[in-house]
């Protein structure tokens, strides 16, 4: 769809969802290392990928993202145990949901990025910029002619509340009998 | 609970296509649960369409609201202020609760935009599985907490078919024989005597549809319909 | 009225049965072949009921082409496809039109044969279908109406001596006979051994057992059964001996190991009879029969 679009070349804007305690980290050292990578990247400081859920992944392509990464931890390094296990599903699902769309998938991915690597922080931003660029701008950024769907809030209940409900508690059956 | 799945978006797509003004109704109770239709899904759902949409190149506003629950009238209530302002409302509950939104708002289009599945269970993260077919006459005591006529392909009452193969069922490699569940769990609690007796022929009738059921305590009496 | 099948073990110590399985199509021909060459050689013949879910010409038609034929049919009749309706009104049918004997069955699940999409009955199970028989030889129906003249089934039901695991099968079986079975046939046997160890069981009830024999044509179907089919297996010196054997002496071999097997549950005296199932080979019977002498 946007084949056109990808012979003229133009900046993507990547955004990168990045673990603190590994890629964000990582992002640090090839900072520090003088690494030259693409200038593209938006890095999102995030305390662990498995908080990345779809719905954030859908709404940077919403907002006109043009690719989109999230960077955690390596397997079994995650500092809550399995963040990334969660993210690389979640990476794995929302692309599924892309190509339902009409977007290519491959403008989202997942990339393992230890603290100590500052190269594999570089590598990814460029391979996502590189991907951008030989896909071409999101389409999604097209100026928009429709009005932006909004949350309807939902107003609370007018019922007087029932008792609270006392879920998870076990109660014994002498604690409804009353003994005489 | 009831457990659902969404339907693919192409086919929700279709349903909606020539409509400009749409709201995508979650539910809150079971198919939040089953990761389907709640408010989270909702969100990702209504995005969905929202970029389906615009890469179509379709004049189209999506709007999202979940309520508690789709199966009881007091919760559709609080979309009454909003309905009027759309063309269609997709419903992201179960069977039912599409239904009675479809009853409350009956000028309305109402969609489905889920496959309403069984009742099931949770058997891990992201995983259901079906144990009752509400067959409304509960035999579970009979067969240790198994249910026969769910976990059995067949709903055989009286023990296995000739298909068991190695304690698997004939119809699927991958899932248990019900029966032999049923026996191991009999033998382990002492209580195969139960599985020994010849079960009559289940009474079907109870099953009719559309089932109806009213409390005990919400029945008019005999005596005050007499008063 | 008595079924010259039931009279059969009444007469002799070792009663043999065929299959027979109805065409799909209209075309009976090679059917009608089948049933002239085995109807005087057997006690009885077993006429299949959409075997494997596969829809066929129905197991009444047929077994009323054998009565009209002088030969004996036995109904096989399956809790798959019809209701407690359509089974009572079936039983009714195969009586007026000469059928006496019955094999109940649950049935194959729908998903393994070519319609997968039908919708399964299974309103009742076989033990209730055998149960129904039983109250229809007694002149009721299942709902507990009077009926204008009983039927007078002798009706029968199946086991799977392999299955696995064994005890709910044998549960089962008991129950079976409880609710009116009076002659057993067995899932294909190969494994002498086992199956002696199970008409050691079998034989505490009053009921006659057919061993299930079902034709070797080579290896490969061996393994395959092995494999794909539960509640059967072939053993390896069975298994070599098949493979073992050259082509063109296969179906040879396969007709000889049936024979052989048969005439040990004869001499020995293990069970009642055996129930040879050709499968698509019905010619061989007479063949098989032969080398059981
Ligand atoms: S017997 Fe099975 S289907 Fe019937 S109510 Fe109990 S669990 Fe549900
Ligand atoms: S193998 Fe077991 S679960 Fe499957 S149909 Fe037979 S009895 Fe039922």
């Amino acid at each position: 769809m946007s084949k056109d679009n990808a012979v003229q070349p133009f900046e993507p804007k990547v955004v990168a969802y990045c673990c603190t305690y590994c890629a964000y980290t990582a992002g640090d050292l090839a900072g520090s290392m003088r690494l030259e990578y693409a200038p593209n990247v938006r890095v999102v400081k995030i305390l662990c990928t498995g908080k990345v859920d779809a719905i954030l992944l859908l709404r940077a392509f919403e907002d006109g993202a043009d690719a989109v990464y999230v960077a955690g931890c390596a397997i079994g390094d995650c500092h809550f145990l399995e963040g990334n296990l969660r993210a690389i599903q979640t990476v794995a699902y929302t692309k599924k949901r892309l190509a339902e769309i009409g977007l290519e998938p491959e403008r989202l991915e997942f990339f393992h990025v230890p603290a100590s690597d500052g190269p594999g922080f570089a590598d990814a931003a460029n391979e996502m910029t590189r991907r951008a660029k030989t896909l071409g701008p999101n389409p999604l950024r097209k100026s928009i002619t429709q009005a932006a769907g909004r949350k309807l809030a939902k107003e609370s209940d007018e019922h007087p509340p029932l008792p609270e409900a006392v879920l998870g508690k076990l109660i014994h059956h002498s604690e409804r009998t009353t003994v005489g | 609970m009831i457990v659902a799945e969404r339907k693919p978006l192409e086919q929700v797509e279709a349903m909606i296509d020539g409509f400009e003004r749409i709201l995508v109704v979650g539910c809150g109770t079971c198919v939040a649960v089953c990761m389907a239709g709640g408010e989270k899904e909702v969100e990702l759902f209504a995005a969905e369409l929202r970029m389906k949409g615009k890469l179509d190149g379709k004049q189209r506003t999506i709007d999202e609201i979940t309520i508690t629950r789709q199966c009881d009238m007091e919760y559709l209530e609080q979309l009454a202020k909003y309905v009027d302002d759309y063309d269609a409302i997709v419903s992201t509950a179960c069977g039912a609760g599409v239904q009675f939104l479809a009853e409350r708002y009956d000028e309305k289009l109402v969609l489905p935009a889920l496959n309403t599945r069984f009742i099931g269970v949770a058997e891990g993260a992201g995983v259901w599985s079906q144990r009752c077919m509400a067959c409304s006459d509960c035999v579970l005591d009979q067969t240790g907490g198994i249910c026969p006529m769910t976990i059995c392909a067949k709903n055989l009452l009286n023990g296995p078919c000739g298909g068991t193969d190695h304690g698997k069922c004939e119809v699927d490699g991958e899932k248990d024989c019900a029966w032999t569940l049923i026996y191991r769990k009999l033998e382990k609690i002492g209580r195969l005597d139960t599985m020994r007796k010849i079960q009559p022929p289940k009474d079907y009738s109870l099953m009719t549809t559309p089932g109806k059921y009213t409390h005990e305590a919400f029945k008019e009496t005999q005596a005050e319909d007499e008063e | 009225m008595v079924a010259a099948f039931k009279q059969a073990f009444a007469e002799k110590p070792f009663v043999v049965t065929a299959e027979v399985g109805p065409p799909k199509g209209t075309d009976v021909s090679e059917m009608i072949e089948h049933i002239d060459l085995l109807k005087d050689k057997v006690d009885g013949l077993n006429v299949t009921d959409n075997q494997s879910s596969v829809m066929r010409i129905s197991s009444l038609a047929v077994c009323r082409m054998i009565v009209d034929r002088g030969g004996e049919p036995i109904l096989q009749l399956t809790c798959r496809d019809r209701n407690r309706l359509a089974l009572q009104s079936e039983l009714l049918s195969a009586w007026v039109l000469g059928v006496r004997s019955v094999l109940c069955l649950t049935g194959d699940y729908i998903s393994v044969g070519d319609h997968p999409q039908a919708k399964p009955v299974f309103d009742l199970d076989s033990v209730q279908l055998l149960q129904t028989v039983g109250l229809m030889n007694n002149g009721k129906d299942l709902a507990g109406n009077d009926m204008k003249g009983p039927t007078g089934f002798f009706a029968g039901a199946v086991v799977t001596p392999e299955a696995d695991p064994i005890e709910p099968q044998m549960l089962k079986f008991e129950k079976k006979i409880a609710a009116g079975a009076q002659f057993i046939q067995t899932q294909a046997i190969y494994d002498l051994d086992n199956f002696k160890r199970f008409m050691e069981q079998a034989r505490r009830h009053n009921v006659k057992i057919m061993a299930g024999i079902v034709l070797l044509v080579s290896a490969g179907m061996a393994r395959y059964m092995n494999k794909n089919v539960p509640g059967i297996f072939v053993p390896d010196d069975l298994l070599d001996e098949m493979a073992g054997a050259p082509k063109e002496k296969r179906l040879e071999t396969g007709i000889r190991i049936a024979g052989r097997m048969i005439k040990q549950l004869r001499e020995e005296q293990v069970c009642d009879g055996v129930h040879i199932m050709a499968i698509g080979k019905e010619s061989c019977v007479p063949d098989i029969l032969k080398a059981a002498e």
